[in-house]
């Protein structure tokens, strides 16, 4: 805002998108200028639309949109370089960006000439994949392969969370959603009440599935309570744990019982806005959110008049711009707003300070999914699947050496063999349970409960539900040297534990790959696991070390003597 | 304010409780860096900001609300608020009874100016002088806060009054938060004025023409001091006009480039017989001098003490000797003072600032000890118990108010300097952030930040219209002068307002363009409205 310095001038082109968010400038006879400082939540999504349409974002978009946005041009400069996504120096507009993480690796993912290779596309049952952005006048993007969603189980009774997809739901429509039951949640929810609909919540004993397991229940409450005002709604889908695919399967093929879900949860929590916040790497789910929020707007169940309940809320897509990070929530924050997506420091807590420094609901999509069940059948129904300190079911996602990857539902206290009898899996030499931020565990802890209670138990993390099998042939040097990598890559650099730690791990494990060691690797590796763990702002630097510890410690990874790799 | 020359308030106020800012004439952001980051926490913590001012400002940027007012119209948009906030029925009433005069003869006053006059005079469409009105009447405790867009003019003060008024119709003032606030250009303006750096005040607001005030310092001093106000600047350019002033003292100023009307300025202070400048650098008007002192740089070099825009009287200590021949600044004045026949002895910094608290009650219980203790106090602080005062005129809020605040009624008078078919763009003239009046302590060094500083800023619409592109050069022509200078186009001004800054002299020479109108109470001539025409240079 301070520092304008003459920079280049966009193209016709680039000025069009970036007007095309933040509407057409004024003529300059301006007399009255109300609030502008209130509009830097439109730079992510001004620098994407200028990419979109030009392929990369140049000095004359950065300069165009900070003009635009009274940010400063070296602010939108550290802004626009966050993110893995958006290109600053001049490219095709056409580009393939091929998925070399865990699960593609394993099915021999390889980098053609000229293309970019990327972190988890989220892709995973129909690895290798790879998405291909066309920039231009009608930009797209195109996940490959195109498949339809990979449900093994579809047909299966039981199914809750997946049981519209399951049936065949076609999610572009309204019409098909309510013919499949949707929308009776809502209807229950207005004759529950705000206060109702909490309670209903918190007897459910629901627990987040976004990775921290937070009892949902207790964090409406927070919110309601909350004097400040507004009250924001977020759903995060920013879903960029390698392996994890579940909440796109959900976005793509089920859209408006996301729609469904958050104006229930914003209905017993007072938001009357609300936003998903969606990686850029799944244009699917966009579109199918889009064309779910114009129709609910269409049919008055989004609006001023929420189902003529007299209750307003609108919900806005954000979309990412490729960083991981921006999957913990304050970072989620702060990307919405437009700074870069660094995380904050808590306390204060969301519920108090979130969105825009505002009390703030911020749910996973499957945590969101489960709200319309027990809703509908009420929290004390809710929590008879599933055992006592994990209630209702639980998605998983199925990639690496199985006979049928996909997305999995069953109810919490199934063992971690019984599903991967499900999936056809290989006879493993080890799994990575829960993603990058999860742990690897040995053949001979199969038989491990999938519960919150258990997992913690067994010193692992369900997390976000990955589970990639590892068979005889698996290189797990490799993947441990990946995850590495991973963290290294997208630690965002704000806090020295994560910055320097997640470089010195990669460092060491190398070290030990390649055999010229120091001698002191392990320690190393162990103090560096302890620091970050201890010292990190977010959850990010705190588990970088977690895959990594439980490959030295369970399968004795690299452990210079140990099992061959 | 109301008989105090100071802002009525302290930053945490603004800070911390006030829940509207109202920044009238003044880019605070730029120009004001430290006092804005106040108010700009206040804004994070969600008070709301309303800014006037023709340009959109970097201050207005951050502003919940912008008017972009003509230049000069200021008493004609305050008498619209004015008038407003009476008929919206939105008066304090109980504050005005009580501790307010006048309030009759201001209603009346204010009467013609009805919010579609006020659009038709200042530009500024009625919902938002209605939406300003409702804003500052409505809130629980605002600041109202001005520079130099509200007193460089020829009527600068009735510019004060105008804004004195709404405060006094609100009840804004005295209140812990509710204040008014001029803000003061250096971190030392505040304390030259609080010293009698003026020509009509003895150190510690005493008054010249007062016999009492002056007995007292008589009585200390052991001289008798002249009885009627000195000149101030702006007088003594017209006393070296007919002659009467003939020697000056200069110290720490450089008139040769601040001045307005820069040609008549310098073949003044050229015709003197005796010219003296005491500064840091060897300035331009320095080296018109018969005699320059070298003198110290405060801050690094001398102790002493400051006092900034909320009254904070602060202690400075010296980190450095100054070098070569250059001396304190009060040594020169007891070695000159001795030289001229009068022995002021050796005193050092705490010595003059003790007899200044055996002078002036309102610093009497500062003691440099207490000052280091407390990290500054704000006056008045009568006593070696007393805290200091964090606001002034609390007392109008007291049951009984003896001296009622009086409105002072007073009606809209344009820019001397007026638009025509041949004179037809407003050029006014200001600060930015890394730049300081004349450019003598900010200009010495290059830098990135200092690129187009001497530029003519136009809107885009006025550049097109005129013939000059944006990076190219023009001839900008006033009533007094003119000079050649570049162009770069701005989208903060609307069309017929241009911009430049005057802290790059020695490339560009403002001053020769603006005019040297005068308001007859402050001295303070009109650089915010200049009358100019631009032609394009090949």
């Amino acid at each position: 805002m301070d520092l304008r310095f003459p920079l280049a001038e966009p193209t016709e082109a680039e000025r069009a998108a970036i007007d095309a968010v933040v509407g057409a400038p004024g003529n300059g006879n301006g007399r009255v200028v109300r609030g502008d400082r209130h509009r830097r939540h439109l730079l992510l999504p001004s620098l994407r639309a200028a990419q979109r349409r030009v392929g990369w974002v140049s000095e004359g978009a950065l300069g165009y949109a900070s003009r635009r946005l009274d940010v400063p041009p070296a602010d939108t400069y550290g802004v626009a370089s966050f993110y893995a996504l958006l290109a600053l120096d001049e490219r095709p507009a056409e580009v393939l960006h091929v998925c070399t993480d865990l699960a593609c690796a394993l099915a021999g993912a390889e980098v053609p000439d000229g293309a970019h290779p990327s972190p988890c596309l989220g892709l995973c049952e129909r690895a290798p994949a790879s998405l291909r952005t066309v920039a231009g006048e009608a930009p797209r993007e195109i996940q490959l392969p195109e498949t339809g969603p990979p449900l093994p189980q579809a047909g299966e009774d039981g199914l809750r969370l997946l049981r519209r997809i399951g049936a065949g739901l076609d999610p572009t429509s309204l019409d098909d959603y309510r013919a499949h039951g949707g929308y009776a949640s809502l209807t229950r929810a207005l004759e529950l009440g705000p206060e109702g609909v909490r309670r209903e919540v918190s007897e459910s004993k629901l627990l987040g599935r976004g990775g921290a397991a937070f009892p949902t229940g207790t964090k409406w409450e927070a919110v309601a309570r909350q004097e400040a005002s507004p009250h924001y709604l977020v759903c995060n889908a920013d879903e960029s744990e390698p392996g994890t695919f579940k909440d796109r399967v959900l976005m793509e093929s089920d859209p408006f019982a996301l729609v469904e879900a958050m104006t229930i949860a914003a209905y017993a929590t007072g938001c009357e806005r609300g936003f998903v916040y969606v990686r850029a790497e799944y244009p699917l789910a966009h579109e199918r959110l889009e064309g779910a929020f114009a129709q609910a707007r269409a049919a008055g169940l989004l609006g001023d008049d929420v189902a003529g309940a007299g209750f307003a809320f609108d919900i806005e897509l954000r979309i990412g711009a490729g960083a991981y990070v921006c999957g913990e929530e304050t970072a989620l924050f702060q990307s919405i707003e437009g700074y870069r997506g660094e995380p904050r420091n808590k306390p204060p807590f969301p519920v108090e300070v979130g969105l825009f420094g505002r009390p703030t609901v911020v749910n996973n999509v499957e945590t969101l999914f489960n709200v319309l069940d027990v809703v509908a059948e009420g929290g004390a129904a809710y929590a008879r699947t599933g055992t006592e300190g994990s209630t209702g079911t639980r998605l998983f996602c199925l990639s690496g050496h199985v006979e049928r990857p996909g997305l999995y539902e069953v109810p919490f206290g199934t063992t971690l063999r019984a599903l991967l009898d499900r999936a056809g899996a290989r006879p493993a030499k080890a799994v990575l349970l829960g993603g990058a931020a999860g742990s690897f565990l040995r053949p001979d802890q199969l038989d491990l409960e999938l519960t919150f209670e258990a997992a913690r138990a067994a010193g692992a993390t369900l997390g976000s539900g990955v589970v990639i099998v590892y068979d005889e042939s698996a290189d797990l040097v490799a993947a441990v040297l990946r995850i590495a990598e991973f963290f290294r890559d997208e630690s965002c650099g704000q806090c020295v534990p994560c910055r320097v730690g997640t470089v010195r791990q990669e460092e060491a494990l190398h070290r030990l790959a390649s055999g010229a060691t120091l001698g002191n690797e392990l320690e190393t590796l162990q103090d560096l696991a302890q620091v970050m763990r201890d010292a990190s702002i977010c959850g990010l630097g705190q588990t970088a070390a977690n895959a990594v510890q439980s490959a030295i410690s369970n399968l004795d990874v690299l452990v210079p003597g140990g099992a061959a790799p | 304010m109301l008989g105090a020359g100071g802002g009525t308030s302290s930053y945490e106020e603004v800070r911390e409780a006030a829940d509207l800012i109202v920044l009238w004439g003044s880019n605070a952001r730029e120009a004001h860096p430290i006092w804005f980051h106040h108010a700009l926490k206040a804004v994070h913590r969600g008070a709301k900001l309303i800014v006037v001012d023709p340009r959109r400002t970097t201050s207005a940027q951050w502003a919940d609300l912008w008017l972009g007012i003509d230049v000069g119209t200021d008493i004609a948009l305050a008498n619209a608020v004015g008038r407003e906030i009476i008929h919206a029925g939105l008066v304090n009433e109980e504050f005005v009874g009580r501790a307010t005069e006048g309030f009759e003869a201001y209603r009346e006053s204010v009467e013609p100016w009805t919010l579609e006059e006020a659009e038709r005079v200042t530009g500024v469409p009625a919902d938002a002088i209605r939406e300003l009105a409702h804003a500052y009447a409505t809130a629980e405790r605002a600041q109202l806060c001005w520079t130099l867009g509200i007193t460089e003019h020829h009527n600068g003060v009735d510019n004060v009054f105008s804004l004195i008024n709404l405060a006094l119709l609100t009840g804004h003032v005295g209140r812990y938060g509710a204040g008014l606030q001029p803000l003061r250009g250096q971190n030392n303006v505040q304390g030259g004025g609080d010293m009698g750096a003026l020509p009509n005040k003895l150190p510690g607001f005493g008054d010249v023409e007062n016999d009492a005030d002056r007995a007292r310092f008589e009585a200390v001093w052991g001289v008798e001091i002249p009885p009627r106000n000195g000149l101030h600047l702006t007088g003594m350019f017209e006393a070296m006009e007919h002659g009467d002033l003939r020697a000056l003292y200069v110290i720490g100023e450089n008139p040769a480039q601040s001045e307005a009307d820069q040609g008549r300025t310098r073949r003044l202070l050229s015709g003197l017989d005796h010219l003296v400048v005491q500064d840091i650098f060897l300035t331009k008007t320095a080296e018109l001098a018969d005699v320059v002192l070298p003198a110290s740089a405060t801050g690094s070099e001398v102790d002493g003490t400051v006092t900034s825009s909320e009254r904070r009287i602060q202690l400075v200590r010296k980190a450095l000797d100054p070098p070569g021949e250059a001396r304190d600044d009060i040594e020169i004045v007891y070695e000159l003072g001795r030289r001229l026949g009068y022995d002021l002895g050796s005193p050092k910094p705490e010595d003059v600032w003790n007899e200044l608290r055996s002078l002036s009650a309102a610093h009497r219980g500062m003691s440099y000890a207490r000052l280091e203790e407390l990290g500054g106090i704000q006056w008045p602080c009568p006593d070696e118990t007393h805290p200091g005062e964090q606001f002034l005129h609390g007392r109008l809020w007291d049951p009984v108010v003896a001296k009622r605040a009086p409105f002072t009624p007073v009606v809209d008078d344009p820019p001397v300097d007026v638009l025509d078919g041949e004179f037809p763009l407003r050029l006014t003239t200001g600060r930015r952030l890394e730049s300081y009046n004349t450019g003598v302590q900010s200009g010495g060094f290059s830098s990135p930040l200092h690129r187009n500083g001497s530029a003519l800023r136009l809107a885009p619409e006025d550049g097109a219209r005129y013939g000059v592109a944006d990076g190219g050069r023009a001839r900008v022509v006033s009533r007094r002068g003119e000079v050649e200078t570049g162009v770069v186009y701005d989208e903060t001004l609307r069309p017929g307002l241009a911009f430049m800054n005057l802290h790059f002299p020695d490339e560009v020479e403002t001053n020769v363009l603006t005019i040297d109108a005068t308001d007859p109470k402050s001295g303070t001539a009109e650089f915010k409205a200049t009358a100019i025409r631009v032609e394009a240079l090949a």
